[in-house]
């Protein structure tokens, strides 16, 4: 009886809260858009066999037709693969130099990397505003070197939403690396040097292939929330920037409508599936290796 | 490998000043007399004055706590019970279902989780307020939970339990008085990640909010679309300031604690 209470209500939860509100999502996104409260059609009150008879694949058909969601889907991919590569090479010397570093700095070198993680993403995204923006600190800083003679526009365009999304997510690049070459037996680029390696060519054949792991897991943890991120690419971000979420949240919020932003939410999800099974399958192989 | 080249040394210095300095920046113009954020016109706390007197954050902030407290515990509570589910349940039917709709909400874009959930409560005619964010809250954020909890269980002896059974404990009391204080660091860390992510959430509860209840996100999300003002500056610092005293201290209070214990264990040898 007790364990039964204890499956059951977790259970319960998560299938009236995250498995039932998805069901829903997949059929309104088969409904019309409707001047209405809820603004959709049919609903269940129509009686069940017109309601099933009233859906279709519309809103698929006009999300094919409309070239803005096809270039939305495709840049978000591009933004989100550009800023993993970008990540990469920020985290990577980072977490490389931490793994170097004396073993009893290492925790505290951890916390400086989680400490930024904890404080408000939102604030996070917004401090780059005042930072990018034409007479910001950046722009400042540059004119008074004489690098440049005119401000740069930098706020409101895609490099922007890079510089957003490599900072709010290196944390979760540089960690798993982390894990990954601290892991690292050091004696084994001791014996590829002595064994006529030089330094780069140690670091090529030996330590990057040994943190394949650290890379790929850190990759997926960039790329799968870059993916349909709302908040950088509409704060830093201008209306050149397309991305997914962003469209998502303004044919809800300002067109207000449901069933195409349903649509989009499903393809989404579809497009999403892919890496979070290459991601799970490669977390499990990795778990296997491990044991 | 404890050999730091110029090169690490310079990757550090870069990276760590990439990850602070912004903050640093927010920090230091949060102080600034004027009103236009870039120029620098002297010391002046001016601006933390003016928040305290603007009713709207005040209101939005105590939603936010509100909603935070409320959710992080639910989410606590089920969460634990979700990982010990996962972790000691042995097999049972839909488990994989179980384990999916566990890991599923990690990844999931925050705009398709609030969509789904405010399609349900219309769905169902609950109204929107500080109720459907705390429902939206714990769902997500129970997850996370049970992340952290299930990884303490799976490293953690189980002969300890089955001792506690053994010695005539129901298998609740062995639940209590073994189990969960072995967990408790997990439970308490997985309480103040569930925290931190109710009031850092923007995209949820914008779906799940209604015009009775604003949290500060949404408030401060709302206020710098139109640009940078000193006063969201002086309340992120505020915000900043709690959470680095409060990360320290809970770090130094779990190496007090870690510290302790090895003490202890070292006096347990002594006289055993």
């Amino acid at each position: 009886m007790q364990r039964f209470a204890l499956i059951a209500i977790p259970y319960a939860w998560l299938l009236a809260l995250f498995l039932i509100p998805f069901v829903i999502v997949f059929k309104i996104s088969l409904s019309d858009i409707a001047l209405a409260i809820p603004p959709y059609t049919p609903t269940l009150s129509d009686g069940v066999g017109p309601f099933f008879s009233a859906l279709d694949f519309e809103n698929f058909a006009f999300l094919a037709s409309d070239d803005l969601y096809w270039k939305a889907y495709v840049s978000s991919l591009r933004i989100a693969a550009i800023s993993t590569i970008l990540t990469l090479l920020v985290g990577y010397p980072i977490a490389y130099a931490m793994a170097r570093a004396p073993e009893e700095w290492r925790p505290t070198l951890m916390m400086l990397v989680i400490l930024p993680f904890w404080t408000s993403f939102l604030i996070r995204v917004y401090a780059w505003m005042g930072i990018l923006s034409q007479e910001g600190f950046l722009n400042q800083f540059l004119l008074w070197t004489g690098l440049i003679d005119a401000p740069l526009t930098i706020l409101n365009t895609t490099t922007a939403v890079y510089i957003g999304i490599v900072y709010t997510y290196v944390p979760f690049m540089i960690l798993p690396i982390f894990a990954a070459l601290d892991r690292l037996d050091g004696s084994l680029i001791e014996a590829a040097e002595d064994l006529g390696c030089s330094r780069l060519q140690a670091f090529w054949l030996v330590t990057i292939p040994l943190s394949k792991n650290g890379i790929i897991a850190g990759s997926f943890l960039v790329f799968i929330p870059a993916l349909g991120e709302f908040v950088i690419p509409s704060l830093l971000g201008g209306s050149g920037t397309l991305m997914i979420g962003k469209v998502l949240w303004e044919e809800f919020f300002n067109n207000r409508d449901w069933p195409v932003a349903s649509a989009v939410a499903v393809i989404l999800l579809l497009i999403l599936i892919i890496p979070i099974v290459l991601f799970q399958r490669n977390q499990q192989r990795q778990a296997e290796e491990e044991a | 490998m404890n050999r730091l080249s110029w090169f690490n040394v310079t990757s550090l210095t870069l990276g760590f000043a990439f990850l602070y300095l912004p903050m640093v920046i927010l920090v230091i113009y949060s102080f600034n007399e004027s009103k236009l954020v870039t120029v620098w016109a002297g010391f002046s706390t001016k601006w933390y004055g003016e928040l305290l007197q603007n009713e709207a954050f005040l209101d939005a902030a105590w939603v936010t706590i509100k909603v935070a407290v409320l959710s992080s515990t639910f989410a606590t509570v089920l969460g634990t019970m979700a990982a010990y589910v996962l972790v000691r349940g042995g097999r049972f039917l839909g488990r994989t279902l179980f384990s999916g709709m566990i890991y599923a909400p990690l990844v999931m874009p925050e705009v398709i989780t609030g969509l789904s959930l405010l399609l349900l409560f219309i769905g169902i005619g609950l109204d929107r307020g500080v109720l459907t964010i705390v429902l939206a809250h714990t769902t997500f954020s129970m997850c996370y939970v049970s992340v952290v909890v299930s990884s303490r269980l799976m490293t953690f002896d189980r002969s300890l339990e089955e001792a506690a059974l053994d010695l005539g404990c129901s298998s609740f009391d062995a639940f209590r008085l073994v189990t969960l204080p072995i967990i408790a660091p997990a439970v308490i860390s997985g309480w103040l990640l569930a925290f931190t992510l109710s009031l850092d959430d923007l995209v949820i509860a914008s779906f799940t909010a209604g015009p009775s209840a604003t949290t500060l996100p949404i408030k401060i999300f709302s206020a710098v679309r139109l640009g940078v003002s000193p006063e969201i500056n002086a309340l992120s610092t505020i915000m900043i300031g709690i959470v680095t005293v409060g990360v320290i201290s809970a770090s130094l209070i779990s190496k007090r604690n870690s510290l302790r214990q090895q003490r202890d264990e070292q006096a347990a040898a002594r006289t055993a």
